[in-house]
């Protein structure tokens, strides 16, 4: 134990002194939450409408007011004729259209049914689906209105849903990303730091010289993962408190469940990286592993950006193998839900399983390592 | 009792066979070289001595251990130093002592005299707060020896210690290994400077994983005992070299600088008719003389034979 003492106290004053190291683990975490934070953004806002109204009638500028007004749209200019707006989507000036045919405010006022066009960039699905919604509600609620001033009535609909969403009422997807950019900055981190730290080891030949010395293989991997675990859970609580200030992160749930589950999941990343080290004799090979190892499922497997139950059968089995896949779920609970530990305790096994697993497999190998 | 005792001892890889029946002892207090090319299985056997490889057959005790069955307590009784000078870059020449120190469980009242010992040593008084990569190779390979040695170890293994270092500090170095030698610590050293074979008290010459000879320097050079060895200077040394090829009391030759030395097959084969016969064959001889066998003649020689066979 002295030994593993003396191992962690070397590797501490290593990683103090190695600038490349300490920035890994102190400066690009806050640099990613940065750069994830502000760009990664699935809120649709201010989409840039041509309008064109050619009825300029009452009615029609009570529509284009009703669009305008709706804090979804911003107005970028009017259509005069059907190649100007072609031009105009080409060059991605504008992104959604709005046409008013002539004779549509007389149409309304009669109480016949008056089409109006709108037309929506589709190169991207996704904001194409929604941006079609948002214009849907509009004209359907602005259309209830003008029903109500003609007739005089008052039509409620026999059923009038009453949506209320919790956690994040307001749905901004900073929420929902945050704590899976803290999961995916905490699993890279932490992996490539500890798998960098044993091959540096390995290049310079204090690898063998301490293999030759006598202390035993748990000893050694304790010693070494020991600061690692400290440092990248101070990197991972100062992200979280960046997110907090920066992105209006609510913490509803305790700390200390905090603390323990992304102590656990940090401690699952640094057995990854060992494990990686295992394999890998070079930097650069030890750089390539990690990021098949752990960028790419953590990125794409963990629930991070893309929802698992929407995975093919196959692959929804394969993310039970991602550890951040856990984690994402009990820090998201913590955070946003203020759930406690009696909720996650199944995510929590999960993670403890999976450093177990690991830092066995780690601890094996490298002590196979040994002869 | 031997220091080193070393049995049959044999590794394989896969099919490939590293360490083939290898059998030595050292003496308490002796500087034992292990001489050989790259890949002759030098590190091998110095891994397996060391408790870090396992051996596939034979077996071999250090320091009255078996490396075999405890490895452990072989690693704590001897010191290890690599031709890489395994210090921690990013530690400080205190540092790296203290490190080391307690991975050999140096006790904490012999601690202050080890470290003022090994600081001595290399010749860094002063320096304690300097950072190995700042050094100079001679007072970094000084202080990785320090390093190796702060546990007082009786056994001390050097793989290669040498390397890249400049001609001063080597001389340095090896009056260290000589005052070591002397105090009673038994050292093995790899190397493949044949001059520095010279320092050792005894050389194994260890070829394709096999021990090819063993003993004193004087011992070794014995074999040339009815061979005389003939350096011949001469112009043309390459078309020299075929022509004595095709002599039959010419057992061998081979290039030592500008010069050709032959291995003649006996003591009865007269060097001035081998100049008659190179003249007659038009190539021009400055000179011809005997000379003493260098380890080199020796270490070819034996490659040469365990080629042959």
């Amino acid at each position: 134990m002295r030994k593993a003492l003396a191992v962690g106290k070397k590797e501490f004053r290593q990683i103090v002194r190695d600038r490349r190291t300490l920035m890994i683990l102190l400066f690009i975490p806050v640099f990613f939450l940065l750069l994830y934070g502000y760009a990664l953004n699935f809120d649709i806002r201010r989409v840039a409408l041509a309008v064109g109204d050619r009825d300029n009638s009452v009615e029609s500028r009570a529509l284009v007011s009703a669009f305008l007004n709706s804090g979804y749209f911003d107005f970028a200019g009017s259509v005069r004729s059907s190649e100007d707006l072609g031009r105009a989507m080409d060059g991605n000036v504008v992104r959604a259209a709005l046409i008013i045919p002539e004779n549509t405010g007389r149409l309304v006022r009669r109480g016949q049914p008056a089409p109006v066009q709108v037309i929506i960039n589709g190169d991207n699905a996704n904001t194409a689906a929604t941006v079609m919604g948002y214009a849907i509600t509009i004209v359907r609620s602005i259309s209830a209105g003008f029903i109500v001033e003609q007739r005089g009535l008052n039509l409620t609909p026999p059923i009038a849903i009453e949506p209320r969403i919790w956690f994040n009422p307001e749905l901004r997807s900073t929420l929902f990303l945050v704590p899976g950019l803290i999961g995916f900055i905490g699993m890279i981190t932490a992996t490539i730091s500890t798998a960098l730290s044993v091959v540096k080891e390995k290049e310079r030949g204090t690898w063998e010289q301490v293999r030759m010395a006598p202390i035993n293989t748990v000893s050694y991997v304790v010693g070494k993962t020991l600061p690692y675990l400290g440092i990248s859970l101070v990197s991972a609580m100062g992200i979280i408190v960046a997110a907090m200030g920066l992105f209006d992160m609510p913490m509803r749930g305790s700390w200390g469940s905090l603390l323990l589950a992304t102590g656990l999941f940090l401690l699952g990343a640094l057995g990854t990286g060992l494990l990686v080290s295992t394999i890998a004799d070079s930097q650069l090979v030890a750089f390539q592993v990690t990021l098949i190892l752990a960028f790419l499922p953590t990125f794409l497997l963990s629930g991070f950006i893309f929802p698992i139950q929407n995975m093919p059968r196959p692959i929804q089995i394969v993310t039970y193998a991602v550890p951040a896949r856990y984690f994402l779920v009990a820090l998201r609970g913590i955070v946003l839900k203020g759930v406690g530990i009696a909720t996650i305790w199944g995510h929590l096994a999960a993670l403890t399983g999976y450093a177990v697993v690991v830092l066995g497999l780690a601890s094996v190998r490298l002590s196979r390592e040994r002869g | 009792m031997a220091a080193i005792v070393v049995n049959e001892l044999t590794r394989r890889f896969g099919s490939f066979v590293a360490v083939d029946k290898v059998s030595f002892s050292v003496e308490p207090g002796e500087i034992f070289g292990f001489l050989g090319s790259n890949g002759a299985g030098k590190s091998t056997t110095i891994r397996m001595l060391c408790g870090l490889l396992k051996p596939t057959s034979g077996g071999a005790t250090v320091g009255g251990l078996d490396v075999g069955r405890n490895p452990e307590g072989v690693k704590a009784r001897i010191g290890y130093m690599s031709q890489k000078f395994s210090l921690y870059e990013l530690l400080t020449v205190d540092q790296n002592i203290r490190l080391y120190a307690e991975l050999y469980s140096v006790p904490p009242e012999r601690f202050e005299e080890r470290r003022r010992f090994a600081i001595e040593m290399a010749g860094l008084a002063g320096r304690e707060g300097a950072l190995p990569r700042d050094l100079p190779g001679g007072f970094r390979q000084r202080l990785a020896l320090g390093c190796a040695i702060l546990h007082e170890p009786p056994i001390l293994f050097l793989d290669e210690p040498t390397g890249g270092v400049d001609p001063i500090s080597r001389r340095q170095f090896w009056r260290l290994i000589d005052q070591l030698s002397r105090s009673g610590v038994t050292v093995l050293v790899t190397t493949h400077y044949l001059d520095e074979a010279e320092y050792c008290h005894r050389i194994a010459l260890i070829h394709a994983g096999r021990l090819a000879a063993l003993g004193t320097t004087t011992e070794l050079k014995r074999i040339f005992a009815e061979r005389p060895i003939v350096e011949i200077r001469t112009p043309r040394s390459v078309d020299v070299m075929r022509a004595l090829d095709a002599m039959d009391d010419v057992e061998e030759c081979s290039l030592f600088g500008t010069a050709v030395h032959a291995v003649l097959r006996s003591r009865a084969v007269s060097p001035p008719d081998i100049v008659r016969r190179l003249e007659a064959a038009r190539l021009e001889v400055s000179s011809i003389q005997p000379v003493q066998p260098s380890l080199e003649d020796v270490f070819l020689d034996v490659v040469e034979k365990a080629g042959r066979e």
